[in-house]
């Protein structure tokens, strides 16, 4: 048991886990914190892929930005546990939800076992291409149009929440 | 050579599981933001792909990748957590099987 294997072995059991109690727990508070712990989990797993940069922008947009919106949307709703469904809807959600699990387990068992990669070993350049001074390099050369679009959707969507957001004063709605 | 003994089949495997997850979640949950918690789920599981792949080939491209879809789930958010706010505002559920009014 070397080091590599400990730690790949506690994040991927901790991003599983935490990925069940996120889509079981009743309250959408416990789900949420859930969730950042799994990202927490993913931002250790891309550390052993030797991706620094994207480990730290993890746990900065996702962990930090986009749950702090999520906590305070289900703050400002006053949410409370998700009550259960009577009716034969949940039964039949529940079944058909087991069902599809185990198919798409099981294909892409099928798939990445029947073929298996072979790779057991990181790449020469795993180290020189995870660090924020390559991602940058690259971001602002050979991808410097899709950053730029992306920068045009950010402001898109910042807009678009605003006015989807807003309450419409003058209709009284 | 880098010292690892995890194989990239291994990465790809519990990113598939992750993804099944996600998948569960929004199959199985009523309420929306949870089911927007899901497709996070689902989002960051190909993301865990990507960045194994990008590692064990050496390849930038999979990280750069990465970046745009944290940049696209940032957007989302923002809109899909506008709409579940003016949704609850009209509506006053956050149940998406209370939610019918396009369904024939």
């Amino acid at each position: 048991m070397n080091l590599q294997v400990i730690l790949f072995s506690i994040f991927a059991i901790g991003a599983v886990a935490s990925a069940l109690l996120t889509i079981t727990r009743r309250n959408p508070v416990a789900s949420a914190m859930s969730l950042v712990g799994h990202f927490f989990m993913l931002s250790g797993l891309y550390l052993t892929l030797e991706a620094q940069f994207v480990a730290a922008v993890q746990v900065l947009v996702y962990a930090g930005a986009i749950m702090v919106l999520v906590v305070f949307v289900i703050m400002l709703l006053n949410l409370g546990k998700e009550q259960q469904l009577a009716e034969r809807g949940n039964a039949l959600r529940i079944t058909l939800g087991t069902a599809v699990a185990a198919i798409f387990v099981v294909l892409m068992a099928m798939a990445v076992l029947g073929r298996p990669t072979g790779a057991n070993q990181l790449s020469d350049q795993a180290i020189a291409i995870g660090t924020t001074e390559a991602v940058g390099q690259s971001l602002f050369t050979e991808y410097l149009f899709p950053f730029e679009a992306v920068s045009l959707l950010l402001l898109a969507a910042l807009i678009g929440s605003v006015i989807l957001a807003k309450r419409h004063v003058k209709e009284g709605v | 050579m880098l010292p690892t003994s995890i194989p990239l089949d291994y990465y790809l495997i519990l990113s598939a599981v992750l993804f099944v997850i996600g998948v569960v979640g929004v199959i199985t949950r009523r309420n929306a933001i949870i089911i927007f918690m899901s497709i996070e789920l689902m989002l960051n599981a190909v993301n865990l792909s990507m960045v194994a792949f990008s590692a064990f080939s050496g390849d930038i491209a999979g990280q750069m990748y990465v970046f745009f879809i944290m940049a696209v789930a940032a957007a989302e958010a923002a809109v899909g957590l506008a709409i579940v706010l003016s949704l609850f505002r009209n509506r006053q559920t956050v149940y998406v099987d209370e939610v019918n009014i396009m369904k024939w």
